[in-house]
């Protein structure tokens, strides 16, 4: 009973979001920056013909898709693109509540390697939310023209997950960011990103904030990411609450029906 | 305002600093160089401007010659077919009405449209792809954005307006960039007054024929382009008083600020540019075109088939416009088409040709000579055109978009605003002009 009432709950978080799950089919969620080539990384991996366009800000709903990979079916999601998952404009509402609710077997998020500083802003934040994170550095051919380097490395090291470079216009890399998803999917590659540390005063309020979210929300107790969850607390995002609330409830009927297709 | 808030999203920024500095070696500060003084140039406050009306003239420009050819080898293929049909018609003994129905009236006004739009389509949407591809709209948008701060609202609606060059409806829904809901709504109501590419025929073969041809062929092309330029440059004027209109009325607000970064420049995918810009967009909207243009050819045709009297219904409904139509520089039947054209603007003028020819079906019309001809034997002039085209600009906005408007909004209230705000200002601005160039 555990275990396939924890996973009819991810399906009714992943059916919120549209996703057909009579498929199992792994979720893989595409994120990023505006304008780093979320798109064209999603049209390579799918063969799909979602417009690409040199400016920020052109994906604005979700697009969706499907690519084999060693006759395996994965399903791509390609969120808008965001600077963060901060605030709350509606690009960042429907990153982040995907991400936190759909639960995406793997995140890729596609960064612009020519601003790795403002890019790494969101990888950060990803980090944060969900483990299953690969990093793709994405217009490699414009690093090598503007003559420097990156330390990718160093990059592994420092945030704790794969980093793939790739010049997605031209194909390169497509092919490795498909192995690391196989890996990551059959469990061949762990992956556990370096968590940010916050100055005391905010540690200090995590701490004591975990345990009372855990008790307020013990029947999602599978669901969610507590220290992340207690960090938009200490913001004071409560939309994220609100949405919360929505999905307990949601879950609560679930789990007292049986007559639902998750347990058939 | 929360103190907790500030330092966590300091704590995220000095991380990913720390990060990138580790990790990044022999960045140069001077990187940017070039692309600066680009920059600076297709930005600036003296030539930022000309330099994009130029860019939009020679796209038009590049259009209205490109077009001519290919149109005319289309016309002659698409009506070579018909008649092939028609014998085929005749040899199976098939009924007269049925053969009307079909091949007069849904066939003629498919083919024409096919004709008269594709060629420029396929000609347009590949070069706005590529400025787009390049990475210029976000400099569009950059230099626009003065004009829409002193309109109370922000550059990113300049972008929503580029998107509208394609279809109103996909400049609509690209206002989502936007995120000020006040800014947003205004960015909706207004994406009207930038003629999309269902207008765009119209505007560019009423130019060719009526304005270009006043003066000396050599530069008839140039001028057809300037009129072009020039109704852009109305829509676009229109689109910052509207907004500067309603954000001090109806939708009171400030200007929010604007952070939209200027993407490095790229060089085209010109092979993807192409094959995109045809399948996507040329095809999809051809395509749009021709299944609402063929119940709409058949309805025409009984319409103007169906005989009150000694008069057609058709032209007893133009006779009825008529009055009010000339005041504002039309006839009765480019009123009646206009409002006929309602569901899609690609259909205006072959409807209006229809309803010109309305013995039976259309002419063929195979060069735009012969539609020029059709139309100045029907009491056009120059000044017919211009009304034609300031009317199409700003008339109200079509079917489709207006189901996109009551969707994006989510409100009524906005759409039925969204149609009759720019239906009044094209009435009022056509009888102006008009009235003027009569006056002198």
């Amino acid at each position: 009973m555990g275990l396939t009432s924890q996973s009819s709950g991810i399906n009714v978080l992943r059916e919120s979001f549209n996703l057909n799950t009579e498929k199992k089919n792994p979720i893989i969620a595409l994120a990023g920056n505006p304008n780093t080539g979320k798109s064209t990384v999603f049209n390579e991996l799918t063969g799909l013909k979602q417009h690409t366009g040199n400016w920020p800000g052109k994906t604005v709903t979700r697009a969706q898709g499907y690519y084999l990979y060693h006759n395996n079916k994965y399903t791509v999601v390609d969120l808008p693109g965001t600077y963060s998952l901060l605030s709350n404009s509606t690009e960042e509402k429907i990153s982040r509540d995907f991400i936190c609710f759909a639960k995406p077997d793997v995140t890729l998020i596609v960064t612009d390697a020519t601003n790795l500083e403002r890019n790494l802003n969101l990888v950060i934040q990803i980090t944060e939310l969900t483990d299953n994170v690969i990093m793709c550095l994405n217009f490699m051919d414009e690093v090598k023209k503007k003559n420097f380097s990156i330390d990718i490395k160093g990059l592994i090291k420092d945030l704790g997950i794969p980093v793939v470079p790739t010049i997605a216009r031209e194909d390169k890399g497509i092919n490795e960011l498909e192995q690391y998803i196989e890996d990551i999917i059959n469990n061949n590659i762990i992956i556990k990103p370096e968590k940010i540390s916050y100055s005391k005063k905010i540690e200090d309020r995590i701490t004591k904030l975990i345990p009372a979210l855990k008790k307020q929300y013990v029947e999602l107790v599978n669901y969610l990411n507590f220290r992340w969850l207690a960090l938009r607390y200490l913001e004071g995002d409560n939309k994220i609450f609100e949405t919360i609330d929505k999905l307990k409830q949601n879950l609560i009927i679930q789990n007292n029906n049986p007559d639902v297709k998750g347990e058939l | 305002m929360n103190s907790y808030r500030d330092q966590i999203v300091k704590d995220i920024y000095n991380k990913a600093e720390e990060i990138a500095n580790k990790n990044v070696k022999n960045k140069q500060l001077d990187r940017y160089k070039w692309e600066d003084k680009i920059d600076d140039i297709l930005t600036s406050k003296l030539l930022g401007f000309p330099i994009m009306l130029l860019l939009l003239g020679a796209i038009f420009w590049i259009t209205i010659v490109g077009a001519n050819y290919p149109s005319a080898l289309l016309a002659d293929l698409l009506f070579w077919i018909e008649g092939q049909v028609t014998k085929l018609f005749f040899a199976l003994n098939s009924p007269a009405w049925l053969h009307g129905i079909l091949i007069l009236g849904v066939y003629k006004t498919m083919a024409w449209v096919i004709s008269v739009m594709l060629p420029p389509m396929a000609i347009f949407f590949p070069l706005f792809t590529l400025l787009e591809d390049v990475g210029y709209l976000p400099r569009v948008a950059f230099n626009l954005d003065n004009f829409f701060k002193r309109a109370g609202t922000n550059g990113k609606q300049s972008l929503a307006m580029s998107m509208g060059f394609g279809c109103n409806a996909a400049g609509i829904i690209s206002t989502r960039i936007i995120e000020s809901p006040r800014e947003r709504l205004i960015a909706i109501i207004t994406n009207n007054f930038v003629p999309c590419n269902g207008r765009f025929p119209t505007l560019i073969v009423l130019a060719t024929i009526f304005m270009g041809g006043v003066f000396d062929h050599h530069f008839s092309t140039l001028i057809a382009t300037a009129v072009v330029v020039g109704i852009v440059l109305v829509g676009i004027i229109i689109t910052l008083l509207v907004s500067w209109v309603l954000s001090r009325t109806l939708l009171k607000g400030v200007p929010s600020s604007f952070t939209l970064e200027l993407p490095p420049y790229r060089k085209p995918q010109l092979g993807k540019v192409l094959i995109r810009s045809f399948l996507d967009r040329t095809l999809f909207v051809l395509w749009r075109a021709i299944i609402v243009a063929a119940p709409a050819g058949v309805f025409v045709l009984v319409f103007a088939n169906t005989d009150i009297g000694d008069l057609s219904l058709i032209t007893i409904t133009a006779n009825f416009l008529d009055p009010f139509a000339t005041l504002i520089g039309l006839d009765g039947f480019i009123l009646l088409a206009f409002i006929l054209g309602l569901p899609a603007n690609e259909i205006v003028i072959p409807i209006l040709v229809m309803s010109y020819l309305a013995t039976g079906a259309m002419l063929e019309p195979d060069s735009t000579e012969a539609l020029g001809n059709i139309l100045i034997s029907n009491g056009w002039t120059w000044v017919t055109a211009l009304a034609t085209m300031l009317f199409s600009l700003l008339h109200f906005p079509c079917g489709t978009t207006l189901l996109t408007i009551k969707k994006e909004t989510n409100n009524l209230n906005w759409t039925i605003f969204a149609a009759l705000m720019p239906l009044l200002i094209a009435i009022l601005l056509n009888f102006i002009v008009v009235q003027l160039i009569y006056l002198f």
